[in-house]
């Protein structure tokens, strides 16, 4: 049956059902990506035709200090917050598989993966009273244990330090579960032998819950660092990049750039930066695994 | 793992083992104590996460003069409906809450409808140019929106949808991720149903709608919940992609609610954060599997 060919009625029917998700890719993924990299060789306000740019949008990426001042922000960025998220990730889902009440381990599942369904952007207003530090509930708690207030949004170091807190407090539960999900498919006999052999606690994780779990330790850091890389509506609403330039980021300069300043070719540059940046720290993240990771 | 009640140790059989018997009895109390101290941690940490919603809801129960109130309170004091009130006044909710349901709605079913018809043409159909076309479809589903917004907001001003809910709506409809997910899902129902239908002399279109469809509706949920709870929060694509007013969705209008205000009333700003989220908050209560199951296939969450 499958050897002779459809009737052309079934053909056309195949491509139907295709054409919605190959054209809307083509349209809205495919050609961006080619435009993005044509734009940023011109200078265009899209009021005036464009004009030709050759490199210097790329020269100015790499000499204006406010847009490597955000790039650096962004990668530091990434480091604390993902390696935060998957730390806090990691200790919970161990946490949580020794025993239990079953109900006081789904309630505590449900309670850490919560904030993953609110918005980040009503989430950072929340945050900001929050954090503020005057009358925010934060600085009265460490006041409780004796700490003077803490700047958290007017100085520079500390106004990163929120960005990730309040970052990683919405995102952990990403990482979270998953780590629950890969754990789940460990086999049980592999920790009974373990326990027979006389492993116990730290080194029973180090040794065998560890390697097992790589594949899956990867899989959270590459997604963690690629939606780390396009950190937007925390610090947009948090602090607006300030102090200064302490916590613009690289999308909060790219939508300057294009949407405050209509420079659409100079942000098609940063753009393209950006893209660069994610895929060549997610083929890292490829290569160093080669070493690291162990599959079954 | 389903409970903590530790069986007593065996009787003593004979008197010489009940030194050792005390010995395992102090070691599961350590054990038992051990237990104790990560449950409490583990609630610790969830109180954190929890924590700042609790405070939302509570202090959007107060007047706007408490909301300044330290120590924080869980439970409102008084509990009034006064700031929700001042919403009311100050924003137009509803009008908020349509334009996000509209461009929600749309999106996940639009999302539900392309990603089922274009998944299972990859998982059931043949023809030609499927790997590359494939291929294409998934090296897209890593190209993040941000990379991409400057050419998409120049084409949909080209078609005249900018400041419109359409510009939100078009560009979501079609998913990589959806097709992906959808594809696989298919490939996991048995061959023979489709083969016995069609010797019934059934069509393709028949085999699809009356066979494979029916069984897809579970991964149509993920495909679903995960559309409705990403677009229900955006806030990137509305700022960039809607100016006035009465296209703004809920995020942006709560946002700019916030910029309005200063630091006037919190519990005005918190009223109109709690209602957002009740539409977020009913997904989490009611679709809580599928979303868990579609998030940690994903990594789509931004």
């Amino acid at each position: 049956m499958s050897t002779t060919t459809p009737p052309a009625r079934h053909r056309a029917l195949t491509w139907l059902f295709l054409a919605p998700t190959v054209l809307g890719v083509a349209v809205f993924t495919v050609v961006p990506i080619v435009g993005s990299v044509i734009l940023s060789f011109f200078h265009w306000d899209v009021i005036d035709p464009p004009t030709s740019a050759g490199s210097a949008n790329y020269r100015e990426l790499a000499t204006d200090t406010s847009i490597l001042t955000a790039f650096g922000n962004t990668l530091l960025f990434m480091v604390f917050a993902v390696t935060l998220q998957l730390a806090t990730a990691l200790v919970l889902a161990l946490a949580l598989q020794g025993r239990m009440p079953r109900w006081i381990q789904q309630a505590l599942r449900s309670a850490f993966f919560f904030p993953l369904v609110l918005s980040a952007a009503s989430i950072s207003v929340v945050m900001k009273y929050l954090f503020n530090q005057d009358f925010g509930v934060v600085n009265w708690v460490l006041g409780q244990f004796g700490a003077s207030p803490v700047p958290w949004l007017t100085s520079e170091g500390w106004a990163m330090a929120a960005v990730v807190l309040v970052y990683v407090w919405q995102q952990f539960g990403f990482s979270f579960l998953l780590f629950v999900g890969g754990l789940a498919n460990i086999p049980r006999e592999l920790h009974e032998a373990a326990a027979m052999d006389g492993a116990t606690g730290l080194r029973k994780h180090l040794r065998i819950t560890l390697p097992l779990l790589s594949p899956t330790l990867l899989v959270a850091s590459v997604v963690g660092v690629i939606n780390a890389l396009q950190v937007f509506e925390q610090p947009y609403v948090l602090t607006d990049g300030g102090p200064g330039d302490a916590t613009r980021t690289a999308v909060m300069v790219l939508y300057q750039t294009a949407f405050e300043q209509l420079r659409f070719g100079e942000a098609s540059a940063i753009g393209v930066v950006l893209f660069a940046l994610i895929l060549t720290v997610t083929a890292l993240q490829f290569r160093l695994s080669r070493r690291f990771v162990h599959y079954q | 793992m389903t409970s903590v009640s530790y069986s007593s140790p065996s009787p003593a059989s004979s008197p010489s083992s009940s030194g050792r018997l005390r010995e395992r009895a102090g070691a599961l109390t350590a054990r038992r104590l051990g237990t104790t101290a990560r449950v409490a941690g583990l609630l610790v940490v969830a109180l954190l996460t929890i924590g700042p919603v609790l405070w939302t809801v509570s202090t959007s129960l107060r007047s706007p003069a408490e909301s300044f109130d330290l120590p924080p309170k869980i439970l409102p004091t008084g509990g009034t409906l006064a700031a929700y009130r001042q919403v009311f006044d100050q924003l137009d909710v509803w009008l908020l809450a349509l334009n996000s349901a509209l461009v929600t709605g749309l999106i996940a079913i639009g999302q539900m409808i392309t990603a089922g018809l274009g998944g299972y043409a990859f998982a059931r159909l043949d023809f030609r140019f499927k790997r590359p076309l494939f291929g294409l479809v998934l090296a897209t589903m890593m190209v993040p929106v941000q990379v991409t917004i400057v050419p998409v907001f120049l084409i949909l001003k080209g078609m005249g949808l900018t400041d419109t809910l359409l510009a939100l709506i078009v560009p979501a409809v079609p998913t990589a991720f959806g097709t992906f997910l959808m594809r696989q899902y298919f490939l996991t129902m048995p061959k023979e149903l489709g083969e016995a239908a069609m010797i019934d002399g059934a069509g393709p279109w028949r085999v699809f709608r009356s066979v494979y469809a029916p069984l897809a509706t579970p991964g149509l949920a993920i495909v679903g919940v995960l559309a409705f709870n990403y677009h229900w929060n955006e806030f990137f694509r509305p700022l960039i992609l809607e100016t006035s007013n009465q296209n703004f969705t809920m995020p942006l209008g709560l946002v700019s609610l916030q910029g309005n205000l200063g630091t006037g009333s919190i519990s005005v700003v918190l009223a109109g954060v709690v209602l957002s989220m009740i539409p977020a908050v009913a997904v989490f209560v009611v679709g809580q599997r599928p979303l868990r199951e579609g998030i940690t296939s994903s990594g789509l969450k931004g």
